[in-house]
């Protein structure tokens, strides 16, 4: 009663109109999604320097990030400038006398690139905070790595040995064995998704490395 | 509404209910009840899923080539559930960042699938449409029952505003951690089917 003929074209017709729909709602509301996620961006950065509350609307969002953050990007030689280069750098607080620097940080950790913010004191070792905010790594398990209670364990940790060495943070397999100012706690079944982000918190922090050097 | 059409309507809210009767749709039941506003959102977002699958698979159903019906479905609820995705990263960004991926799993949600094979393709369109918003209220029912006791007792709250009075806490009390996590929802859910059958008089043979 079915041809094959008539398979083929009801199939295509009906994938035509469902890409057709899809298509159209899609550009119809990306520019609200595009708007949720600066805000979601800028939201993060403020979350990682610590002035962030919970239940600020995104208009008062917008407002504080323009009032304490301004964005910079840094040369190949290590200074500042504001013609837009490959990497980017959050200056948190007054030009003259910074209160802090965010960098974003980005990576493959176990099936998903994972993009955040470090934040980092005046002294460029000290970390300030940590937020992770895209992923799409395993709810309960990878998708830990946004939870409070992991990001804060960032907070006070170093990046420099004593010898001046970038160590960068990192993240143990389970519970930190010989706690100390480079190694947090782990993600019990996420492992993985742990390596993965101690691989791109070192290569993108190396990537500062001539900023951190010629400012500390 | 004749009595037949109410029945299609009101059997899966309770007597014929999707999770508590057929265990279908568990894995989402599970993962969005944490809070009571991603479990409505979630319960609000397959009912639009089923109820619209629903109407468009009975409106076609004479069309549809039977040797290929089941891709059908599944290219019309996908489309349903990229379509409820999409409004709800534009609209509801940080609840959508919350069910995470749960909102893309409706489209293996039993539940839906189910209803478009066995009720959806066979019956007229305005059976199916009860039947689908019956079937979407009925696992929201359920969400909503789980994430109100899991939010409750685990971290003292409903719907974000806070219940227990700090006064208990100061006393001793403590939220239950169990109730945040996977096992918490199990035990839940299963106490509340246990708790449904009895009521219902159901027994699997």
């Amino acid at each position: 009663m079915y041809s094959n003929a008539y398979t083929y074209k009801f199939i295509t017709i009906l994938t035509g109109i469902a890409a057709l729909l899809l298509s159209m709602a899609a550009t119809g509301l990306r520019d609200r999604q595009e708007f949720n996620k600066k805000i979601e961006r800028e939201k993060n950065v403020l979350i990682s320097v610590g002035i962030y509350e919970q239940g600020l609307s995104s208009a008062d969002v917008e407002k504080r990030y323009r009032e304490n953050i301004h964005s910079e990007y840094v040369t190949e030689e290590g200074a500042l400038t504001s013609d837009p280069q490959p990497l980017q750098i959050f200056v948190y607080g007054p030009e003259d006398s910074p209160k802090g620097y965010v960098i974003p940080v980005s990576g493959k950790g176990l099936w998903s690139t994972i993009h955040g913010f470090l934040a980092l004191q005046p002294d460029l070792n000290t970390v300030a905070g940590i937020t992770f905010y895209e992923h799409g790594e395993t709810p309960g398990l990878g998708g830990e790595i946004e939870k409070d209670w992991f990001t804060s364990q960032f907070k006070g940790k170093k990046i420099y040995d004593q010898s001046g060495r970038l160590v960068s943070i990192h993240i143990a397999k389970g519970k930190a064995l010989q706690p100390d100012d480079h190694t947090v706690d782990g993600i019990s079944g996420a492992t993985l998704t742990g390596n993965g982000v101690n691989k791109f918190l070192k290569s993108n922090l190396s990537d500062y490395e001539n900023f951190f050097k010629s400012n500390r | 509404m004749s009595g037949k059409n109410m029945q299609v309507f009101t059997d899966p809210l309770n007597k014929d209910n999707p999770i508590t009767k057929q265990i279908l749709g568990i894995c989402s039941a599970l993962a969005v009840t944490v809070k009571m506003d991603t479990a409505v959102v979630m319960a609000l977002s397959l009912t639009f899923v089923v109820t619209f699958s629903n109407i468009i698979i009975s409106m076609i159903r004479n069309l549809i080539p039977p040797r290929v019906r089941i891709i059908v479905f599944l290219t019309i609820i996908a489309s349903l559930v990229i379509l409820a995705d999409q409004i709800l990263k534009a609209y509801l960004f940080n609840i959508s960042k919350q069910l995470s991926v749960f909102v893309g799993l409706i489209i293996t949600n039993c539940i839906v699938m189910g209803r478009a094979e066995a009720f959806a393709s066979k019956n007229g369109v305005k059976a199916s449409a009860l039947d689908g918003l019956g079937n979407g209220f009925g696992y929201g029912i359920i969400l909503i029952i789980v994430s109100a006791i899991r939010e409750l007792l685990g971290s003292g709250t409903m719907m974000g505003l806070h219940i227990i009075p700090s006064s208990f806490y100061s006393s001793g009390y403590e939220n239950m951690g169990l109730m945040l996590l996977a096992p918490g929802a199990f035990i839940v859910l299963g106490l509340l089917i246990w708790a449904q059958r009895t009521v219902i008089g159901y027994t699997e043979d």
